[in-house]
Order: C-alpha cells, then sequence, then structure tokens
C-alpha cells in the first residue's frame, strides 16, 4: 500500500505524545487486525474478554436498513453489553468501506459485484454471504384506475425504455384512455432502480429519464396515490404500508405465464416473478470470531428474526432457503 | 403662463404629498417584509408542532430510537448533536478566533494576507458535501494510513481509541471545524474592526502593550461580534446532514458517545466523557432525515417532533448566546 510505511510512523508517534503526555500513566497499542473502526475495545481478543465486546458496526444498502435496524434493536434488547450501529449509505457506499475493512457486517440488495470481490480480496477480507430477506418490486397505480389490472414486462419495457416516446396510456395499449401518463420511480442512485431496469430493460440503469424520481419513496407514493393516470414503482414494503391509497398491479412476465400479484405467498414462493429480489448481508470473516457478531448473524436465520423481516413489510426466506443460508453460517463457524 | 402664489402652493402641496406617498409605501414594504418572515415562521412552527402532536414527551426525549413509531426516541440524536456542537465549538473559536486576530491586528497587508483572505471569503461558500469529503479524507481515513487502536490508561480510566479516527465523534467535529471556521473568522474580523482605532491608540499612548491592548480593549469591544458570528457557525452546523452523512455518523446507534445517556451514567462512568469523543454518534437532522424516509406513516409525527426539538435546540442555543452577548454589552463603557 501506498502509505504503509507511514503507518508505522504515525503509530509510533502517537506513542510518543501518549508517553510524553501522561509519563505516569500507560498508553498501549491493542491488535486490531480484526476489529473495524469503532471497535477499539479488546478486540480481536473476545473469548478472553467478553465482558467488553466492541461495536458491531453495519452500514450498507437503505432497503435492508429497516431490516438491520429491527434485528439490531430487539438484538440489543436481549445482549445489553452489545452495542450496535447501524448506517445506510446504499449498497455501493457500505461495499466500498467493506472492502477496506471498516465494517463487520455490509446491508446489500444485490449481490456482490466481481469487482468488489476482487477489492476483498486485495485486502486479505474473507467474507460470507447470507441471503435475510426477499423484497417484492411492486408496480402500482392509483385505485381509481379501472382500466389495467395486469400489466405485462413487455408494456412495462414500452413505458420505461431508455427511448421510450410513451406519454399517453393509450399508446401502450390502445384499450386504455387517452390520458397523459405521470410516471414515478426511483432515484437514480438506488438498488430499487439497478434491479428494475435490469429486470424490464434488460440492462442495469437503463431507463427513460423523463419521470419523478425521488430518493424518498413516501413522495412517489404520495404521487400516485394524487393523480388518477399515475403509474410508479417501489419496494414492496411501501406498498404494503400504503394499501389504502394504492393498487398494485398483477405482473404477466411474457405470454405464456400468468398475472401474478405481489404478496407475501407469491413472492417467497418465487413465483413473483421476475420483480421479486433477495437481499444479502455479507459478513467481514475475521469479524464473525467475535462471538457478538456470530450471534448477531444468527439471530437473522431465528424465527424471531424472520419475523422482524414481516413486521418491517419485507417476505421471510422460504423454509428451504432459511436452512440452507443456516446450515452455510453454521459451517462458517466452525 | 402667470404663476400665482396659490398655484404654487399647490404644485408644492401636490408634490409633498406624493413625498409622503412614497415614505409610507416603503415603509408598508419593510414592514411586509418583516412580518412575511415571521409569519412563514409562525406558520412551520405551528404545523410542525401540531403534526407533532403529543408525540414529544419526556418519553421521546430520554428513548433512543426504534422500529416502532410509538417507542421511536430522539435522545441519541439529541445527545450526539450537543457532543458535535460542544466539541466543533470548542476547536473553532480559539482557531477562528486566533486567526481573525492575526489578521486584523498583527498581519501586514502583503499580496500573501490578502490571498489568505481572498480564501477565507471563498472558503465560506464551499458547499458543506465537499467539507464531508475533505473531512472524511483528513480525519476517518487519515490519507490511508494503516488503522491501529490504542488503550490510554489514565489511573481512573481507559480511553480507547484508533488512530486514523475512523467513523468517530471527533471525526465529525473537526471536519464541523472546517466547515465553521471561515464564517467564524469573517465575522470576527468584523467585530474587530468595528472597534474605532482610537480605543487602540488612547491605549498605546498609555503605555499599554499590544498583547495588553488585544487582551484588555479590543477582544471585549469585539466579543459580542464574534459571538453572533460563532452563534451563526455553530446553528449552521447544528442543521447540517450532509458532511455527517460523508464522515460516516450512523442513522441507528444503541448508545449515546461515551456510553453516558443519565446523570446517573455520568456518576458512575465519569471517565466516559473522555471516551465520548471516539466513539460513534448520529445527530439530530440524520435521524430526521432517515424518520422522514421510512414507509410507516406513524413516523410522520415522529419526524415532526424531531424537528421541533431541533428548532427548540436551536432557540436554546442562541437564547444562551443572546444572553451572553447582552451581558458583555453592558460592560463596555468607553
Amino acid at each position: 500500500m501506498l502509505f504503509s510505511s507511514n503507518a508505522r510512523g504515525a503509530g509510533r508517534w502517537a506513542l510518543s505524545v501518549c508517553v510524553l503526555a501522561l509519563g505516569f500513566t500507560g498508553c498501549e497499542k491493542v491488535d486490531s487486525n480484526s476489529a473495524p473502526s469503532g471497535s477499539t475495545t479488546e478486540a480481536g481478543s473476545s473469548e478472553t474478554m467478553d465482558a467488553t465486546p466492541s461495536t458491531i458496526v453495519i452500514d450498507g444498502s437503505s432497503t435492508v436498513y429497516p431490516i438491520s435496524q429491527a434485528i439490531a434493536e430487539v438484538f440489543h434488547e436481549q445482549h445489553e453489553h452489545v452495542e450496535i450501529t447501524v448506517t445506510q449509505s446504499g449498497t455501493g457506499g457500505g461495499m466500498k468501506k467493506f472492502v477496506v475493512n471498516e465494517l463487520d457486517i455490509c446491508d446489500a440488495s444485490r449481490p456482490i459485484k466481481q469487482e468488489e470481490i476482487d477489492k476483498c480480496a486485495e485486502h486479505g477480507i474473507e467474507f460470507l454471504e447470507l441471503e435475510v430477506a426477499i423484497d417484492g418490486l411492486s408496480v402500482v397505480v392509483n385505485p381509481q384506475n379501472d382500466w389495467v389490472e395486469c400489466i405485462t414486462i413487455a408494456e412495462l419495457k414500452k413505458i420505461w425504455a431508455p427511448d421510450s416516446k410513451v406519454t399517453k396510456w393509450s399508446e401502450v395499449n390502445p384499450a386504455w384512455p387517452d390520458e397523459p401518463i405521470a410516471l414515478y420511480g426511483a432515484d437514480t442512485d438506488s438498488g430499487t432502480f439497478e434491479y428494475f431496469t435490469e429486470v424490464v430493460n434488460g440492462k442495469a440503469k437503463a431507463s427513460r429519464t423523463e419521470y419523478t424520481y425521488n430518493s424518498d419513496d413516501n413522495l412517489l407514493v404520495q404521487g400516485v396515490a394524487d393523480g388518477k393516470y399515475s403509474l410508479g414503482y417501489f419496494g414492496y414494503g411501501y406498498y404494503a404500508e400504503n394499501k389504502d391509497k394504492l393498487k398494485a398491479l398483477s405482473i404477466k412476465k411474457d405470454d405464456s405465464s400468468e398475472c401474478v400479484a405481489p404478496t407475501p405467498e407469491t413472492i417467497e414462493m418465487g413465483t413473483y416473478a421476475p420483480m421479486a429480489r433477495p437481499l444479502f448481508i455479507y459478513i467481514n470473516k475475521a469479524a464473525l470470531k467475535r462471538s457478538e457478531v456470530a450471534d448477531f448473524a444468527k439471530f437473522y436465520l431465528t424465527e424471531e428474526g424472520q419475523k422482524l423481516v414481516t413486521d418491517q413489510a419485507f417476505v421471510r426466506l422460504p423454509a428451504d432457503k432459511l436452512a440452507a443460508m443456516q446450515e452455510r453460517l453454521a459451517e462458517a463457524l466452525k | 403662463m402667470r404663476c400665482t402664489i396659490s398655484t404654487l402652493h399647490d404644485e408644492y402641496a401636490r408634490q409633498l404629498e406624493r413625498r409622503h406617498r412614497a415614505g409610507t409605501f416603503f415603509a408598508g414594504f419593510c414592514s411586509i417584509s418583516t412580518w412575511s418572515s415571521v409569519l412563514v415562521l409562525a406558520v412551520l412552527l405551528g404545523a410542525v408542532s401540531w403534526q407533532a402532536g403529543d408525540t414529544i414527551s419526556w418519553r421521546f426525549l430520554t428513548s433512543y430510537d426504534s422500529r416502532n413509531a410509538e417507542n421511536a426516541g430522539v435522545l441519541a440524536g439529541l445527545l450526539g448533536s450537543i457532543w458535535l456542537i460542544g466539541l466543533t465549538a470548542l476547536f473553532c473559536v480559539p482557531i477562528g478566533v486566533g486567526a481573525a486576530i492575526y489578521l486584523e491586528e498583527y498581519a501586514k497587508p502583503t499580496w500573501f494576507t490578502r490571498m489568505i483572505q481572498l480564501n477565507i471569503s471563498n472558503l465560506a461558500g464551499v458547499p458543506s458535501i465537499v467539507y464531508g469529503i475533505l473531512g472524511f479524507t483528513a480525519f476517518v481515513r487519515m490519507f490511508g494510513i494503516a488503522k491501529e487502536a490504542y488503550r490510554l490508561n489514565l489511573g481512573f480510566t481507559t480511553v480507547n481509541f484508533t488512530l486514523p479516527f475512523g467513523r468517530s465523534l471527533l471525526a465529525g467535529a473537526l471536519t464541523m471545524t472546517l466547515l465553521s471556521l471561515p464564517v467564524v473568522i469573517i465575522a470576527a474580523q468584523e467585530a474587530l474592526r468595528a472597534v474605532p482605532p482610537s480605543i487602540r491608540h488612547a491605549a498605546y499612548a498609555l503605555g499599554a502593550t499590544r498583547w495588553q491592548t488585544i487582551r484588555h480593549q479590543v477582544l471585549p469591544a469585539a466579543l459580542p461580534g464574534i459571538l453572533t458570528g460563532v452563534i451563526l457557525a455553530m446553528s449552521r452546523a447544528l442543521g447540517e446532514t450532509a458532511p455527517l452523512a460523508v464522515v460516516g455518523a450512523a442513522t441507528y446507534i444503541t448508545f449515546a458517545p461515551g456510553k453516558i445517556d443519565s446523570l446517573a451514567d455520568l456518576a458512575a462512568n465519569p471517565g466516559g466523557l473522555l471516551q465520548a469523543p471516539f466513539d460513534g454518534f448520529t445527530v439530530l437532522p440524520m435521524q430526521i432525515y432517515n424518520w422522514v424516509m421510512l414507509p410507516r406513516a406513524g413516523f410522520r409525527q415522529v419526524t415532526a417532533a424531531g424537528i421541533v426539538v431541533l428548532l427548540l435546540v436551536l432557540f436554546l442555543m442562541n437564547g444562551i448566546a443572546i444572553f451572553i452577548r447582552q451581558r458583555f454589552q453592558q460592560k463596555i463603557r468607553w
């Protein structure tokens, strides 16, 4: 590394300041190999120092944030001495910190990318990938909309393609009203945007640009709820919390498939394809050696943890997937 | 054309009336300007307080954030903000006032000092996110030196810290110091410049040294103006979110800085006050921003309540500063 030669110098400098300023007291370097930021207390020696475990540091996707927040809150209630911080920098932002050993856990609404795996290898970081929940992207319209119940991916593509010229409902399907269509969607930095464009337009981040976008999904909900001729998309949670104001459309994958509405059951069973996506956590394997991090990771996959997933308006893992994830974690803890 | 006394008089009266009308119009315009801003503030406060309803309670002030709106509290953000502003003021005031005194009282007006002056003025207009990125590089990562953890034994307590500082309160406060410094320096310079030169001359004439003149005459006279600048800068820092998000303020956190969230904690663990700057943190605006984005309707009230708390802290800060300012102003007698 570029600055590695300076590192030791800076360390010695800090040490000597400690000693100079407080001659009669002690200042010692703590082995921090397995301790990301914030976790300065007895890091790396959790077996012997269990009374004061380090802080568990989590960052990453804002979609997964409500899950990790709920898990952290309940886990802290049960293990009062374990302190946790959860931050949301987006999947990409979280990964940037994860690959340089600043995090214990990174929330992600998409699988890790190859370049991120390479960076991990470069910094000597091994990680464990766990699926913890499923999200179903919901395509929603105004409740007063009585002309469409089910929409095909092809129709969605007609509306959302980068070169789309569609401005009226009738241009998508002649049977629909000759009224301007008001579009609402995720902002371009989000994993939601990446996933939706990938599924609908076949290429991540390829989308028409003239629509209302906002990183605050509540504004999108409001927009669709206020206009009779509007259409929007966002995570299932925002639909589930606003069912009285919105109407979710069923999705028809192709001509041979049936219309499937987004419900917890269809999303869990995988029939709400292709709009259902898995949500992940990535755990630093060095951090996983600390007992509190191991317990915390296990908690995501317990019955109680999955119940919290459901409470936060996401969809729990199907039984076989859950068992597979539990096994993967147990294997890593051996 | 004949010009009689009476027509001249009429002409004069008409013009006088016109001039009076212009005066009345201007006074009206000024008072409307004042009252409209007061009205906007009143409407804002009224609407937010009304929305907050009975959410603001002792429980709201003394609990941590929660996944359930009815349990969510503002404690972590409140303590985090107080710590952050306190540390920022601690760093910012001596450096800012010192720089202003140097530039006004000591430095000779060379091209170099003029350039410094110009740069400070420019820095005051730099967007806060830029300071966030700077703070992240300089304090959180320290230009990429390898992270080491240290334990400082002070006899009565041990302080755990890392170099670089990581996503700690100290890194946040130093970033905020950079952001606030230009405003503080400029305001302090203005205040020093407003002290009449005759005061300095009189002091020199009586045999006072330069240091005595500054210490006993110039600084006390400039203090009210300096304080105004400090208040403005600190108020801005209190409301900042973007740079702190970059520096890594958490969204959800299970502890307060130094693990001190009550007077009982403080009594049991006074050493926590020294540990606090090295702990992870969140601030009020981060919590509010997070609540706005959550899907659940219950969080609308919590958001409003958070805003009211932020405004109350702001009013309280300004109140204290005005009180101090007036006490100093009364002391000045020339």
